[in-house]
């Protein structure tokens, strides 16, 4: 790249933004260079998200200026960032789901005609599409595209408006493992076209996949900067988080017990009445952890349902503890002795509008001390979630907070504060670090270990095959609702488990 | 300097009460106006109200015997309402429960001793009440059934029906023609405190008083929040959401076919026409001025039939027309709604900042 000698497309100096109690961005000096793809890697609350805010004109920073193609920019609101060029796909899109792609592509763009000419639109989208491999049909719904389309509908959108500074913030969060491949794919396209990106991130392998330079914040300051080359995954890892990460955890001998989990030929159906479970056979002992692997979409989440009730399956029997639980209710298998930690947090997991005490009451409420009879007992519900907020690390301003006000790791803590305390016999564990920083990650997986090591069967689904190798003890690998294989993680190769994932059977 | 809108961490209970508060008063002076357009004087106009509804025992006795039918039915659509079950039939909820208390009263007293007579007609009520809005509530959980649009029509079947027993075959044949059963046997007259305020006023309170216990501080209304919030959630925790759904839904309907039950048991003393006054309707209005709360709904029950008995009085005396104290409670509703968004929101005054921030976010 030829960036030493260039002027550069956006600069930072000196940016600072605080909040009530905290400083988000402390002095930050950032510099973006045409044609570059930028990773901004950090923590959950390191301030990514609230200074590419700044950028976008979403917040107004206290102190410090932005520079603009070499000249320094008043960011008053979207509209001016958008006049600037700088276009931001968000983590929640900001997609009508009623209307059809091409008519959310020029929503809100006030030079467009009255009754727009959609024809010209759409050949320009296409012409897009095609150029920087955004394959979407335009004349879709929203609402019949998958996350992935939706994101390349985003990232059209900016594109229509003549954006060159694209800031993707955590894009691959809500993709498959082929999704963020294509996505990869469209950032290079993008690249090559001469337009310059900044990548909002925690995940290292991604910095290393995408970005050409990477910035590390930590707790609102910039702790380092380097190209990409010339790091490691380790590296950033220490950097971000500002010690050594273990990555290695350490674990009990393997020594597994009675099976508390078994399921026999278990067949069953998904949302839509196709077969999403064919004749799985699985067993989960006490003291072990079952890694599920495969790519999302192949059964794991029905697999989860059907162990935990609240999915009724076709055929086959499963039985936890014994104990034959196959079509009973959820709370016959909650008092089994099974915990749950869902795929959708944040709406069956969690409650977002009832507080964080009352979120982690709900599994034990029914029994003492939490209740007495028929009364429940307030007090004693405080008592406990403060326990559990200090245990687990859980950061709140305090147990009445609404649980939709903390940040995604906190969120996924709270749900793990409540499944583990309830937790007697096994622990049903959907990708439980997803979209989590390496800190909660690393909480997470400890805590999947700890209950292996105190005797619990754990059945641990992941799409992240280092982190299966590192958590589990076997590893079932799922491909079209069947269970491939059962591989002993100490023994496979991650190439066995991704052709696996891919359907192709090796003797 | 400009002002922005901030979510609120925790909904402050000061706001809750402040900007209701606000709201009446916003309220009163949009009303203000209109009185003006008529030519009457607002301050002696609310003043002759004021004392209409509160400054008499009459007036008080008055305004009270319709807060106990308002401050049932509002409880009833409250427990609904918490549920995100859209119960709009307390009107016909009420009007049926007023039925079946009085076939009871009419047709049973051979049956029982007289002394069991009175209850039993306010249990037959109620379970009309309940079994009238427990139908939609079915419909609901078990095909999906729009429960607005069923619990809506069925206020009409409901009236319909009671119309066509006391013009039919419960009319009072000594009535001289007048449409109307004939009247109960004392033994299933409910007594009566002061003026014609009535027993049913105790029950609203401890109704109220019961209900806010139940939402609070029990297992079972612990889990109707939950319910109320995500129902997905619920059942992953292992609550039957269906089933409650229907529990509560049965007890939100048996509370307004009570309210029936009290109106031709303590009121009229017979079926007959004007059963009730659309009070099944205002309690709409009643439960989202409580926010959904059950200790709030009595006394905004007592303010509704305030301005309805003062509103009646002031019309005989000023002569202004009828619809004067519907037009309030309409110009009640809207300021209220709109105040809702300060209790959700604040406003900060900030140095420059955009028109909009959001906060949620990192921090």
């Amino acid at each position: 790249m030829e960036q030493a000698s260039e002027r550069p497309l956006v600069e930072l100096r000196s940016v600072t933004k605080s909040f009530p109690g905290v400083v988000a961005n402390d002095c930050v000096d950032l510099v973006l260079y045409r044609g570059e793809v930028l990773a901004l890697l950090g923590e959950n609350g390191a301030g990514k998200s609230t200074l590419m805010n700044i950028l976008c004109g979403l917040y107004r920073q206290d102190s410090g200026e932005i520079y603009v193609r070499g000249h320094k920019a008043q960011i008053h609101s979207p509209k001016d960032s958008r006049r600037l060029g700088i276009g931001m796909v968000h983590q929640n899109f900001k997609l009508v789901d009623s209307m059809t792609v091409l008519e959310n592509i020029i929503l809100g763009i006030e030079e467009q005609k009255f009754v727009p000419d959609m024809k010209k639109v759409k050949a320009e989208v296409l012409d897009l599409s095609h150029k920087y491999n955004l394959k979407v049909n335009p004349e879709a719904s929203i609402w019949q595209l998958s996350v992935g389309e939706q994101q390349r509908v985003e990232i059209l959108k900016l594109l229509y408006r003549k954006a060159d500074i694209l800031i993707l913030d955590e894009p691959t969060a809500v993709l498959t493992p082929q999704e963020s491949h294509e996505l990869a794919k469209v950032v290079h396209s993008l690249r090559a076209e001469g337009k310059s990106a900044i990548f909002i991130t925690h995940k290292m392998e991604e910095v290393m996949k995408f970005s050409d330079r990477v910035m590390v914040l930590r707790k609102g300051a910039v702790v380092a900067q380097t190209v990409t080359e010339a790091t490691s995954p380790a590296a950033l890892a220490k950097m971000m988080v500002g010690r050594e990460i273990l990555f290695d955890l350490d674990k009990k001998p393997f020594a597994p017990g009675e099976p508390v989990l078994v399921l026999r030929g278990v067949s069953a159906l998904d949302d839509r009445g196709l077969p999403a479970l064919k004749d799985v056979d699985l067993t989960v002992r006490a003291g072990e952890v079952i890694g599920v692997a495969g790519v999302a979409g192949n059964g794991q989440r029905e697999l989860a349902e059907a162990i935990t009730g609240l999915r009724k399956v076709k055929s086959g029997e499963i039985r936890i503890d014994g104990k034959d639980i196959t079509n009973k209710s959820p709370l016959t298998v909650i008092k089994a002795g099974t915990a749950h930690i869902p795929q959708d947090r944040s709406s069956v997991g969690a409650v977002g509008d009832m507080s964080v005490a009352s979120n982690l009451a709900m599994k034990q409420y029914r029994r003492k001390p939490l209740s007495f009879g028929i009364f429940l007992l307030p007090r004693r519900i405080a008592q406990m979630a403060r326990r559990l907020i200090e245990t687990f690390k859980i950061s709140t301003p305090g147990p009445e907070t609404r649980v939709k006000f903390l940040s995604g790791g906190n969120i996924q803590k709270t749900i793990l504060a409540r499944e583990i305390g309830a937790c007697k016999k096994l622990l049903v564990a959907v990708y439980p670090s997803r979209g989590l920083d390496v800190g909660a990650t690393e909480a997470v997986r400890k805590q999947l270990i700890a209950q292996r090591d105190q005797g619990l069967g754990v059945l641990f689904v992941s799409e992240d095959i280092d982190e299966l190798v590192q958590v589990a003890d076997r590893i079932a690998v799922m491909f079209e609702g069947r269970i491939m294989a059962i591989l002993d993680s100490t023994s496979c190769d991650e190439e066995t488990i991704g052709l696996l994932m891919a359907g192709v059977k090796t003797p | 300097m400009s002002l922005v809108f901030e979510k609120r961490k925790n909904i402050s209970k000061s706001a809750l009460v402040v900007v209701p508060a606000l709201s009446f008063i916003v309220s009163l002076i949009l009303t203000g106006i209109v009185l003006a357009v008529f030519g009457a004087n607002p301050f002696t106009t609310y003043a002759a109200m004021f004392h209409g509804a509160f400054g008499s025992l009459y007036g008080f006795g008055e305004t009270l015997v319709k807060a106990i039918p308002l401050s049932l039915t509002g409880l009833g659509v409250a427990l609904a309402f918490r549920l995100k079950f859209w119960n709009i039939g307390a009107e016909g909820q009420l009007t049926l429960g007023g039925v079946a208390a009085a076939g009871m009263a009419l047709f049973w007293g051979k049956n029982i001793p007289p002394a069991l007579l009175l209850p039993a007609a306010i249990a037959a009520g109620s379970l009309a009440g309940a079994l009238l809005a427990g139908l939609p509530a079915i419909l609901k959980t078990r095909l999906k059934v729009d429960e607005t649009l069923v619990t809506l029509m069925l206020n009409y079947v409901a009236i319909l029906f009671s119309e066509y027993l006391y013009y039919g075959p419960w009319r009072d044949p000594k009535g001289y023609g007048f449409p109307g059963s004939a009247l109960f046997p004392e033994a299933a007259w409910l007594p009566r405190v002061f003026g014609r305020a009535h027993f049913g006023m105790y029950f609203a309170a401890a109704l109220a008083i019961l209900l806010f216990i139940i939402l609070k501080r029990t297992r079972w209304g612990f889990e109707l929040t939950i319910i109320g919030n995500s129902p997905k959630a619920a059942r992953y925790q292992g609550i039957g959401v269906e089933r409650n759904i229907v529990l509560a839904i049965l007890l939100s309907g048996a509370i307004s076919g009570m309210a029936g039950a009290f109106e031709v048991t303590a009121i009229s003393h017979r079926l007959q026409q004007g059963l009730s006054l659309g009070y099944g309707f205002t309690a709409i209005i009643i439960a989202w001025m409580s926010q959904l709360n059950p200790l709030a709904v009595p006394f905004v029950a007592i303010l509704m039939a305030g301005i309805l008995v003062g509103g009646d009085q002031v019309q005989l005396m000023m002569g202004l027309p009828a619809a004067m104290g519907s037009v309030m409670q309409g110009l009640i509703l809207f300021p209220l709604l709109a105040g809702s968004l300060f209790t959700e929101f604040r406003i900060r005054r900030v140095r420059k900042e955009p028109k909009f921030a959001c906060v949620e976010g990192e921090k």
